[in-house]
């Protein structure tokens, strides 16, 4: 029996971003379930393969997302065709309400799932009134994921979700993110071990713009001189999310 | 006292025909961060599209139902012309500011331009419907009708544009446009089709300005775009860039102080002012007047 095709296809991805050549030939290819972490050290490219996929930065090569080509598609199109995408800065408009930064993301045709976001993040229905941009870090990364998961998404996108939270919140984001990862494929950055040994199905290292590693996501976390030489990490994660993030050398 | 009352309904009208104009350049330098110089042409298309069409269009004319119909035209061609300058000359200059100017200054000499070819450069008499003749009193003044009809036509576009901007799905597009361009596209949304709105609802607040502007002076010429463009890039920097409501207050307050200031010292100083007043608030205010506001940009 062959095996199943993937749901997302990147093949000799480059990006050059004022003159630095950012991204040298990024190719992985995403199964149709579970989650695929994508691990490195600081300024490796991660964030970087992430706007690349969504068409957010200039860049060559191909990507197939569900069989399809939309290399050349814009990015509202391609996002359009099943995407959710949580950035690494949040992406939240301050200026916005909560219930407008939730409104603004429905999908049109769609049911938007309230009762799904509300259900994992209550608080944003007790703020749908409040201003975004007076959120904490924290409720600010809820609203960001809640809102990603707001439409019926065929992928889930999430860059660097737990970065500069409380421990406390870190536990939260990680709870959301394995719900989440229940239903729907989620194309994970991530820097926290913890979350990655929790979640991760499926991990892709990258170093200097290039996949040096991709492979079952226990098997690289429980051999700690891979994880050492991949990921520069000085000690192995344990198995309970906290904020104890890459430990690197 | 009413020669107070007349100077303050005629500075509010003065300043209603400035924020018709200067709202949708708000507007698009808001969202869309094109400072459109082109905007005058679209009130100039809308000024010589109602003449025209009071003259020519079968069922319009210079009276009742006829300019309303006149008008209509004329704010439709002033909207067409803004959605094919957005898609043909806009569309593939985003980001690019420099050419951007470049553009829309050679868009607003070339439409005058085209004008004064077609129609010659001298002045042509505005018809002015028996509604809007004459005067009607205010506290015992007689004030000129065409003041009340462009008050009355600011606020109900103010209202439209306050309304497009809190109710519809379009103007929270536009909202969180403004604020982060990229992460709308990431949602899912074509922005695109947002900025041509925008530009189109811009073009439509100056064609109205540049038809009721007809009423105002009584004649239009081809570069009466230009000129008005001037005091409205006054009002946006006065009142904000990207904040309605300041453009609001600021036209109010550029047309109170224009007249006020041509009456009670030397005819022409009004506008010296103005720029005056400019001066005063980017030395101390250089975001505007809500500047403290820019949260609630474009609302």
């Amino acid at each position: 029996m062959s095996a199943p095709a993937p749901l997302l296809e990147a093949d000799d991805l480059h990006v050059w971003i004022e003159g630095s050549h950012i991204l040298q030939g990024v190719s992985f290819t995403m199964p149709g379930r579970g989650v695929t972490a994508v691990l490195g050290r600081n300024g490796v490219g991660k964030t970087t393969t992430v706007k690349a996929l969504l068409g957010l930065v200039p860049r060559t090569g191909r990507i197939t997302l569900d069989g399809s080509d939309v290399t050349g598609l814009p990015t509202h199109t391609i996002v359009a065709r099943g995407i959710g995408y949580v950035p690494e800065e949040r992406g939240i408009f301050a200026a916005l309400t909560v219930a407008e930064n939730l409104r603004i993301a429905e999908r049109r045709p769609g049911d938007p799932r309230y009762e799904l976001v509300h259900e994992l993040f209550p608080e944003l229905r007790k703020r749908a009134s409040q201003p975004a941009g007076t959120l904490s870090g924290g409720q600010q990364q809820m609203l960001a994921i809640g809102r990603a998961l707001l439409n019926d998404n065929r992928l889930l996108i999430v860059d660097e979700p737990t970065k500069g939270l409380a421990p406390r919140i870190v536990r939260e984001v990680a709870d959301a993110v394995a719900t989440a990862a229940e239903s729907v494929p989620v194309l994970l950055v991530e820097q926290n071990l913890s979350l990655v040994r929790r979640v991760a199905d499926q991990a892709v290292v990258i170093d200097a713009g290039k996949v040096i590693h991709t492979g079952p996501a226990g098997e690289l976390l429980d051999d700690a001189d891979r994880v050492r030489s991949l990921l520069g990490v000085a000690r192995a994660a344990t198995d309970e999310p906290t904020d104890g993030r890459m430990d690197t050398t | 006292m009413s020669t107070i009352v007349l100077l303050i309904i005629t500075g509010l009208g003065l300043g209603a025909l400035y924020f018709l104009i200067a709202s949708g350049l708000s507007l698009i330098f808001g969202l869309m961060d094109v400072l459109n110089f082109a905007h005058g042409a679209f009130l100039a298309i809308g000024a010589y599209g109602t003449w025209w069409a009071a003259g020519h269009l079968p069922g319009a004319g210079p009276a009742g139902a006829g300019f309303l119909l006149a008008v209509v035209f004329g704010v439709a061609a002033g909207t067409l012309a803004a959605v094919l300058v957005e898609l043909c000359v806009i569309r593939p200059l985003y980001g690019r500011h420099r050419e951007q100017i470049l553009a829309t200054v050679g868009l607003s000499l070339a439409v005058p331009a085209l004008i004064q070819a077609i129609w010659g450069a001298d002045p042509l008499t505005f018809p002015r419907p028996e509604l809007v003749s004459g005067t009607l009193p205010f506290l015992g003044v007689n004030v000129p009708k065409d003041r009340y009809l462009l008050i009355l036509a600011a606020i109900a576009v103010f209202v439209a544009l306050w309304l497009f901007n809190s109710r519809t799905r379009y103007g929270l597009i536009v909202r969180a446009g403004v604020q982060d361009r990229a992460m709308v596209t990431a949602l899912g949304i074509d922005v695109r089709k947002s900025f041509t709105l925008v530009f189109a609802i811009g073009g439509a607040a100056a064609a109205l300005a540049g038809s009721l502007g007809g009423l105002y002076f009584g004649v239009v010429t081809p570069t009466q775009g230009m000129s008005l463009l001037i005091f409205a890039f006054i009002v946006v920097v006065i009142g904000g860039t990207t904040s309605l409501t300041g453009c609001a207050i600021a036209s109010m307050t550029v047309g109170l102080i224009q007249q006020f200031a041509n009456y009670y010292t030397v005819a022409g100083l009004g506008d010296i002012a103005v720029v005056a007043v400019l001066a005063v608030v980017l030395l101390t205010r250089q975001g505007g007047l809500t500047a403290k506001k820019s949260a609630e940009r474009v609302a």
